[in-house]
């Protein structure tokens, strides 16, 4: 009789730990789809800002021809974001490529009919909503980073973590002051 | 993260409530179908059949329709191409940072500022603006109302909260319609024989229950969602303040909506009706924005 209890706890205690190891495991691989299906959206924006980049310069060139250096300056970070692999690579080729457009926005201060000319205005417009895209999609792949990070370093869930080999991910970093998360509480 | 964590819990929370909503509304249909076959016709098989299968119908058309009934109610038209480009921009932006796709978005002709998103769920929602909320609100206030409404979407209080107008508030909305052509119909015509009494007493009966359907909506959805869709909403945004004078602008500017009801008031962003605060369906602007501006 007793051996028949300690039989059945066994099994009680064995039928637990699996259960929760199913559970746990299919977290975390959720958790990892989220990260990938987050870096192909910035992936989905970082393109369109791709494409968006010869327009413009083709735009300001037709009022600016002398600011060449700026021009090849664009050129260049543009191939660079192309060449990129990895996400540190890639954040580092993004951050310069959106210094080198501010600069170009910066010239185009001093020509007052680049300035108002209408396609320029709509490349402008068009531009700054990808921007904030970017930086949105960059703040969800980086919340689903956090989540991902978090889990395969806290107990129960880093055993399971271990066993089946879950390696932490790297966040999109970027340079300057990044807008700071709030905190919330309930 | 215990926003992110209450994400979660709130949208597993919603879902189960939406599938109990279903069933109860499905069971108390049966019930009433049920006893009014037995008394009017003293058929209990048919009962049975009628029962079953109308309220099914009931329950797949509301589930199924439940987003259009809402929006034309509401008096929505989808937003034209190019129509509001900074508004999909901003919409498409904070779906991205939700990690939700994007919803279709809809126009509200009407000057008081406000919103509502409705949806049975994250992939086929829809959010509403009013082109009063468009032309008073600065990009950021903006942002802050569609963060708030996209949080609705993400944690599925859209859905309970469609379902819930659409199937419990069928009989407010019935009796508004009725009461509507009553106003606009005038006198004229005269009654009928036992079919027009019959009809008078139904009627009746739909007219004396609509405001206990629309209360039960509003037992159904907790007041507790807005104060979590603003947090959550501060968070995709990174800055509750935009939210906050958003509130404070609405708070000022009024925030009643013409096409509003008592039956859709639960859905909008702030409270689109005139009534009692004890009674209503939305915590008061001043602590929605004391709230925001103490994260």
């Amino acid at each position: 009789m007793a051996f028949e209890m300690v039989a059945l706890a066994f099994l009680g205690a064995l039928a637990f730990v699996v259960v929760f190891f199913l559970l746990a495991y299919n977290s975390l691989v959720g958790k990892r789809m989220q990260i990938d299906n987050a870096w192909s959206q910035i992936d989905v924006q970082l393109k369109k800002r791709y494409d968006l980049v010869p327009n413009l310069i083709e735009t300001v060139k037709g009022y600016a021809k002398h600011e060449k250096s700026v021009f090849e300056n664009v050129t260049k970070a543009r191939a660079a974001v192309m060449g990129a692999a990895g996400v540190a690579e890639k954040a580092k080729a993004e951050n310069a490529l959106s210094k080198t457009l501010k600069s170009i926005l910066a010239v185009a201060e001093n020509y007052p009919q680049l300035r108002a000319s209408e396609n320029f205005k709509m490349l402008q417009e068009e531009l700054s909503g990808i921007e904030n895209k970017i930086a949105y999609a960059r703040q969800f792949y980086n919340d689903s980073v956090m989540s991902y990070n978090t889990s395969i370093q806290t107990v129960p869930t880093n055993i399971v973590a271990g066993i089946f080999g879950f390696a932490p991910r790297e966040f999109f970093k970027t340079e300057g002051a990044e807008r700071e998360n709030v905190k919330v509480s309930f | 993260m215990v926003a992110m964590a209450n994400f979660f819990d709130s949208a597993a929370e919603n879902r189960r409530n939406s599938y109990l909503l279903m069933l109860a509304v499905f069971i108390i249909a049966f019930a009433a179908l049920y006893g009014f076959s037995l008394i009017f016709f003293g058929n209990s098989v048919l009962g049975l059949a009628l029962g079953i299968v109308l309220s099914a119908i009931y329950v797949a058309v509301a589930y199924y329709a439940s987003s259009s009934i809402v929006l034309s109610l509401c008096g929505a038209r989808e937003a034209g191409k190019g129509e509001f480009p900074y508004l999909v921009n901003v919409v498409e932006g904070l779906s991205l940072a939700a990690g939700v796709p994007t919803p279709k978005i809809y126009i509200v002709d009407d000057p008081a500022p406000n919103a509502f998103a409705v949806g049975t769920s994250a992939d086929k929602s829809s959010v509403a603006f009013t082109t009063g909320l468009l032309s008073s609100l600065s990009r950021a206030e903006l942002e802050g109302v569609a963060a708030h409404e996209i949080s609705h979407i993400k944690n599925l209080d859209s859905r309970m909260a469609t379902l819930a107008v659409v199937m419990v508030g069928f009989v407010a909305i019935l009796s508004e319609i009725g009461l509507r052509s009553m106003f606009w119909g005038g006198r004229g015509g005269s009654t009928r024989g036992r079919g027009g009494g019959l009809f008078a007493l139904v009627g009746l009966l739909i007219i004396v229950l609509a405001p206990f359907a629309a209360q039960l909506v509003r037992l159904a959805l907790s007041r507790q969602r807005e104060y979590l869709a603003d947090a959550t909403g501060a968070q995709l945004t990174r800055y509750p303040e935009g939210l906050a004078s958003a509130l404070e602008k609405i708070g000022k500017l009024g925030s009643k909506v013409q096409r509003a009801s008592d039956a859709t008031a639960p859905l909008y962003f702030a409270s689109p009706i005139s009534g009692l605060q004890l009674l209503s369906t939305h915590p008061p602007i001043e602590e929605r924005v004391k709230r925001l501006r103490s994260m």
